[in-house]
């Protein structure tokens, strides 16, 4: 079990900055199209200034996930 | 009196001073919403200019994005002053606010004023929200028996539901008392104003309540935070647990909540063009079946563990909801109904614009089914003088009406969804409340708390509406109804693997308050 939530915690850590990156993928296309208007700019801004600080959570999240934080105690847990 | 009874009268008082006043904020925060459209069409301009970006502003976003902001300065407060008088300013804040805006006046006649007030008044009921819940659900923690704080504390949880059905109630009666036109036009404020009487009776009950008595012994003892922010989350042992709360728990606790209660009122009425009166009663009559499951739940939390019983409820969202969603459209089609042709009525009134010379033509054409239901369509067209101006499309409304069993069905469906905001939501708050210690718990557990719900699950109906404009093609302009349901399904299927895999089921009945026992998710420190 102690190996799954590290090995999950690298893929956790990847997935904050691909939430990142798609979300500014997808914001950069919709405002582009012709007929986006300044209210997309504004919801979009408001999407990735909402999610940016969640994600950079979500890493730290795996980050602690990978070096074992989230580890069970086995002196707690005896078979 | 034996010192059981008075305990018993004592938690009770508690349990209804911290309910009432909780309740009366979700109301207000709900009205809101409810009211959203009369309160874009009252204080916003109808052009696109710099007040229309107000609007998208006020009405999107404020009050979900400062509520983490509320959990951080009055978690603060509350772990500093106290929680009794935290959470006593936090409704004062929010019942004031409430108040002001069914007092502000229209765009009309104060012009760009009118929004910014009603933002800035937006801006303090999301704050004094993001204060609220952590300070009641903790309140009633720490006064609850340890073994029974699952219970106790799911009381808290029925009144963000409670709170939802008043203010429908409200609504719907006074719209139904002074008229549709009344009401769009003045009628709305009333709510708005009911809010100041029930925040005086709460505030009145509240200022008889006593200071927690976990929080007045370490008081006592000199031991509360000088800076719970920085203990919460800058220390690692508090950090990760902020994190594990957000991630394995609250995130998907907040988009099923939002989706069984409002993304599925914004569907039936939005995309299935369920009427508005029908939509509201059938939410209703769902809230008013499910909303005893919350004490259940919170309940068997106590007897089986608080995860478990979180876990099942993604779970089951996550399986259910596309056939759920896919059944109300198919029911309320006309391609599964037989019509009664003989009873369809059109009626078709036109009127002369005299200073176009232009004409108004307004048909109603209304359908009437064999199972009962009957669809009405407004097709509103202007027929112009000038050739140029052809080409206008006409403006559609369709407001449909379900016959009786397939009323009842879409209720159950809705009870479906809100029985598992009960299993999701019911143990959530004696299970944060178990994660953190006394002296930072307010601050800890709002924190995550409002960035699951707030964040996560408030934005369920923008972006799950976002996606399904998305999916609008040339070849498909209706787009993909059920691809909306794509973002809570993700986000709960994220946070069941984490919460599945990291969560422990074990009750922590010392809730880490001994600072020298090590701190550690997995088990219970008694045990340490």
């Amino acid at each position: 079990m102690n190996t799954l939530k590290r090995l999950l915690g690298f893929v956790w850590l990847l997935t904050g900055p691909a939430i990142l990156v798609y979300l500014l993928m997808e914001a950069s296309k919709k405002i582009a199209l012709p007929t986006s208007t300044s209210n997309d700019v504004l919801q979009w801004s408001i999407i990735i200034g909402i999610f940016c600080p969640i994600a950079l959570g979500f890493m730290l999240f795996g980050y602690y996930s990978l070096k074992g934080e989230y580890d069970l105690d086995p002196e707690f847990h005896p078979k | 009196m034996s010192s059981k009874q008075k305990y018993t009268q004592g938690i009770w008082s508690v349990i209804t001073a911290s309910s009432v006043g909780t309740l009366i904020e979700w109301y207000d925060f709900y009205i809101f919403g409810s009211l959203a459209t009369i309160i874009a069409s009252q204080f916003f301009p109808e052009d696109k200019g710099s007040s229309a970006l107000l609007s998208t502003l006020a009405i999107f976003a404020a009050g979900f994005i400062v509520r983490p902001f509320g959990a951080l300065v009055f978690g603060r407060l509350g772990d500093m002053v106290g929680r009794k008088y935290t959470f006593l300013l936090t409704l004062v804040l929010m019942g004031g606010s409430t108040f002001c805006i069914g007092l502000i006046p229209g765009y009309k006649s104060i012009g760009v004023a009118a929004p910014l007030l009603v933002l800035l008044l937006r801006l303090i009921q999301g704050l004094a929200l993001g204060g609220e819940y952590g300070g009641a659900a903790t309140y009633v923690a720490e006064h609850a028996p340890i073994e029974r704080r699952g219970f106790f504390t799911s009381w808290i949880q029925t009144t963000a539901t409670l709170g939802l059905f008043v203010s429908l109630g409200i609504i719907l009666t006074t719209r139904n008392t002074l008229g549709v036109e009344a009401f769009n036009e003045w009628g709305w404020r009333i709510p708005f104003l009911v809010s100041s009487l029930l925040v005086i009776v709460s505030i009145y009950i509240r200022m008889k309540m006593e200071e927690s008595p976990l929080f007045t012994k370490l008081k006592k003892e000199g031991k509360t935070s000088s800076n719970p922010l920085k203990e919460s989350f800058t220390k690692k042992d508090n950090l990760k647990m902020v994190l594990l709360a957000l991630f394995g728990a609250v995130m998907g606790q907040g988009v099923i909540w939002y989706t069984g209660q409002f993304y599925a009122q914004s569907f039936i009425e939005n995309v299935c063009k369920i009427d508005f009166a029908q939509s509201r009663t059938i939410l209703l009559w769902a809230i008013a079946f499910a909303t005893p499951f919350f004490v259940f739940f919170g309940g068997l939390s106590d007897k089986v563990g608080r995860k478990w019983i979180m876990m099942l409820g993604m779970l089951l969202g996550i399986l259910s909801y596309r056939s759920i969603y896919q059944y109300f459209l198919d029911h309320s089609s006309d391609k599964n109904k037989t019509e009664i042709v003989a009873q369809t009525t059109v009626e078709r009134k036109a009127t002369l614009i005299e200073s176009s010379g232009d004409s108004l033509v307004k048909t109603i054409t209304l359908r009437h089914f064999t199972d009962g239901a009957h669809f009405k369509e407004t097709v509103t067209d202007t027929f112009y003088v000038a050739k140029a101006s052809l080409g206008v499309k006409p403006l559609k409304k369709m407001e449909k009406v379900l016959g009786d069993g397939d009323y009842w069905m879409f209720i159950f469906l809705v009870f479906f969804q809100v029985l598992l905001v009960t299993m999701v939501y019911g143990p959530i708050a004696a299970f944060l409340v178990e994660l953190f210690p006394t002296k930072i718990r307010y601050t800890s557990m709002s924190l995550p708390y409002h960035i699951g719900n707030g964040v996560f699950g408030g934005l369920v109906p923008f972006i799950s509406t976002l996606i399904i404009e998305y999916t609008k093609t040339a070849e498909n302009p209706a787009g993909t109804p059920l691809a909306g349901l794509w973002y809570p399904m993700a986000v709960a299927t994220v946070c069941l693997i984490i919460g599945s895999l990291y969560l422990s089921n074990e009750v922590d009945h010392n809730v880490r308050d001994d600072e020298n026992v090590y701190i550690h998710p997995h088990h219970d420190n008694h045990h340490a």
